[in-house]
C-alpha cells in the first residue's frame, strides 16, 4: 500500500498491526457484512496515521476489496491518508488530528450505556499522541461515568516524528499516571498475541473502571531495517525496500 | 413588550423538546447555570452530562454520542466553545457529526466580565466550517424556533445566544425560517441589517433615520446567508448597513459583503460592530456606545454616512 502511494506511516502501522489484528479477529463482536449492526463492538483508531494497518485488516475481512488497497492516499479514494468515517464502513471516527479519538470513543461508550447495550468500544492511541491535553481530559472523565465498556490501548512504540517519545516529551511513568486517574491498567508486550488476549480478557470482566492496556511495542516491528528507526515514521519504502520487508514479514528473519 | 435573554429561551425550549424527543442529550462544561442548560439538567438528569472545565473533551464526547444516534447539545460560552476549534473542525465538522454547539454570552453584551469571556470571533470561526449552520437569533420566539430547528436538523449547528435580555420583536415563531432573514420594515434606499442583540438596536435607530425610510432586517442566520433577500436589497438600495455585536471581520458584515459583491450590488456598505479590536469591561450599554453600535451611535453614524 505505502510503496504504491509513496507516502504514509509504516513504523506506527507495523507497531499497531498485532493489536488491531487481535481486536478484529479475536475480541470484537462484529459482522463484516453489516457495518450498521447496532450491537457491534466499535473500534476507534485515535492514532489516525496508523490507518494502513486498519485498512489491511478490513481488507482481510472482505470489507475493502484487495485491489482497492493500491488506491491509498490517491485522489477520489475512500482510503484517505487518515481515516474518514463518512466514506468507509467500520471507521467509527475520523481521526488524524491527534488527541481526539479517545473523547469520541468515550462518547460512543456513554451512548451505549445509555442505550443499555452490551457492546464495547476499543480505542487505539499512539504514545506520542497522549502528549495532547485532551487525552487527559478524557482520562479524567471516563472513570466518572464508569465506562467499563471502554478499552483504550496505548501503542507504546516510543517513537514520534522528532525523536523518541522519552526524549521529545517523556510520558513515564505511564501506567502510574493512568492508574492514578482511576483506570484499570494492564501492561503487556503488544506483539505477544497471548498477552494481548490476556489483557483483553481482563478488560472484559472489569466491573466498573475503563481499561488502559499499555502495550509495549516496537516501531516498524518485523522489518529489521525499520525497527526502532524514527526515520521510518512517515516515509514510504521503495520497491526494493518493500521486497526485503515482505520477505522478512512472511517468515524470513522476524 | 416583554424581554428575555436568549439563553433563557434556549434552556426552556430545550426542556420542552426533552419531553418529546428522548434522543436529546445535553453536555456542559461547568457553566450550566450560566448557559441555562441547567433547566434541562433538572428535568432530565439522566440525559445531562457534566463534563467539567474541559471543553475539547466535551465536544469530542458529543460527537461520539451523535454517531450513536443521540442529538447532543454541547453548551458553554461562545468563546470557550469555539476556542476549541481544532476539535470542532475534525470531530464535528469533517466528521459530519450531528452535534449542536450552543455558545452563550455573545459579544460585548456580557458587560463587566470583560473581553476574555466575550464571544467576539465565534461566528467567524464557525462560519468557516463546511456544513456548519450559524444562527444568532434576536428574541425569545425566534430563539425557540432556532432551538427546535437545530434539534430536528441533521448536521452540525452553531447557536449563538446572549447573556443580556433582548426585547420581543416578533409576534410569532413562525416568522423564523432557517436561512431566511426577516424583514421587520420594508423601506427605500437604505437598509439596516442586524443580527442577535443588534436587531433591536437597528430597529430603534430606524426611528431616528425615518427620513431615509430604512429597511430593517433580522438576519438571524449567518450561514447560509439569505442571498435572495440580499438580492432584493442589492437591487433597491444604495446604502446597506450591517450591525453586529461581533468583530466586523468574519461575521454578519463579512457574510453580507461577500454576498452583495457576488450579486453585483453597486452601492455602499457600512459595517458597524467591533472594529477588529478586543473588548473590555463595562456596562453593556456603555460598551455599545463606545464601540459604535448603540442606538444613538447607529443613528448618528448612518446619518453622517448618508450625507457624506
Amino acid at each position: 500500500m505505502l510503496e504504491k502511494a509513496q507516502s504514509g506511516h509504516p513504523g506506527g502501522s507495523l507497531s499497531a498491526i498485532d493489536l488491531i489484528t487481535t481486536l478484529f479477529f479475536h475480541e470484537m463482536q462484529m459482522d463484516p457484512q453489516n457495518a450498521s449492526w447496532e450491537d457491534r463492538d466499535r473500534f476507534v483508531l485515535s492514532k489516525g496515521h496508523g490507518v494502513p494497518a486498519l485498512y489491511a485488516v478490513l481488507s482481510e475481512l472482505g470489507v475493502i476489496p484487495e485491489n482497492e488497497l493500491s488506491t491509498l492516499r490517491r485522489i477520489n479514494s475512500r482510503l484517505q491518508g487518515h481515516p474518514d468515517r463518512v466514506v468507509l464502513p467500520f471507521v467509527e471516527a475520523s481521526t488524524g488530528s491527534l488527541g481526539q479519538g479517545l473523547s469520541i470513543a468515550q462518547g460512543i461508550a456513554l451512548a451505549l450505556k445509555l442505550q443499555k447495550k452490551k457492546s464495547r468500544v476499543f480505542c487505539l492511541m499512539g504514545d506520542g499522541e497522549t502528549q495532547e491535553g485532551q487525552i487527559w481530559e478524557t482520562a479524567m472523565s471516563a472513570p466518572k461515568y464508569h465506562l467499563n465498556n471502554l478499552v483504550a490501548i496505548l501503542d507504546n512504540n516510543n517513537g514520534q516524528i522528532d525523536g523518541h517519545v522519552t526524549e521529545v516529551m517523556d510520558l513515564e511513568p505511564i501506567a502510574d499516571k493512568w492508574r492514578s486517574f482511576n483506570w484499570a491498567v494492564h501492561e503487556i508486550n503488544g506483539h505477544s498475541f497471548k498477552e494481548v488476549i490476556g489483557a483483553l480478557e481482563k478488560a472484559r470482566t472489569e466491573p466498573q473502571k475503563p481499561t488502559l492496556i499499555l502495550a509495549r511495542t516496537v516501531k516498524g516491528k518485523g522489518v529489521s531495517f525499520m525497527e526502532n528507526q524514527i526515520g521510518w515514521h512517515g516515509v514510504a519504502p521503495t520497491a526494493e525496500e518493500l521486497k526485503k520487508a515482505l520477505a522478512e514479514l512472511s517468515g524470513g528473519n522476524s | 413588550m416583554g424581554a428575555k435573554a436568549t439563553r433563557d429561551s434556549f434552556g426552556e425550549e430545550l426542556r420542552e423538546l426533552g419531553k418529546s424527543n428522548p434522543s436529546i442529550v445535553v453536555l456542559d462544561a461547568d457553566l450550566s447555570v450560566s448557559t441555562k442548560s441547567v433547566t434541562f439538567a433538572k428535568a432530565f438528569p439522566e440525559r445531562f452530562f457534566q463534563m467539567g472545565i474541559a471543553e475539547a473533551n466535551m465536544i469530542g464526547t458529543a460527537a461520539g454520542m451523535a454517531f450513536s444516534g443521540f442529538v447532543p447539545f454541547c453548551c458553554s460560552f461562545g468563546c470557550f466553545l469555539t476556542g476549541k476549534y481544532e476539535t470542532i473542525r475534525v470531530s464535528v465538522g469533517y466528521s459530519q457529526a450531528n452535534v449542536k454547539l450552543v455558545g452563550t454570552h455573545a459579544g460585548l453584551g456580557i458587560g463587566e466580565d470583560g473581553y476574555t469571556q466575550m464571544g467576539l470571533e465565534d461566528m467567524n470561526l464557525m462560519r468557516g466550517l463546511p456544513g456548519m449552520m450559524v444562527f444568532n437569533p434576536a428574541d425569545d420566539k425566534t430563539t425557540r424556533a432556532a432551538v427546535r430547528f437545530a434539534a430536528e436538523h441533521r448536521g452540525p449547528v452553531y447557536l449563538r445566544l446572549t447573556r443580556q435580555k433582548l426585547p420581543d420583536l416578533h409576534a410569532s415563531a413562525d416568522v423564523f425560517k432557517p436561512g431566511r432573514g426577516i424583514v421587520l420594515k420594508s423601506g427605500g434606499k437604505l437598509a439596516l441589517i442586524g443580527t442577535g442583540a443588534t436587531v433591536a438596536e437597528a430597529l430603534q435607530a430606524a426611528d431616528g433615520l425615518s427620513s431615509y425610510k430604512p429597511w430593517v432586517i433580522d438576519m438571524h442566520t449567518i450561514k447560509p446567508i439569505d442571498k435572495e433577500l440580499l438580492q432584493t436589497l442589492a437591487t433597491q438600495c444604495t446604502h446597506v448597513v450591517t450591525v453586529e455585536d461581533h468583530n466586523v471581520i468574519g461575521g454578519l458584515g463579512s457574510a453580507v459583503a461577500e454576498a452583495l459583491c457576488e450579486l453585483g450590488y453597486p452601492g455602499k456598505l457600512l459595517r458597524l460592530g467591533v472594529q477588529d479590536t478586543y473588548g473590555e469591561s463595562g456596562l453593556p450599554h456603555e460598551l455599545f456606545e463606545k464601540y459604535g453600535f448603540s442606538v444613538a451611535q447607529i443613528t448618528r453614524r448612518v446619518d453622517q454616512w448618508m450625507n457624506h
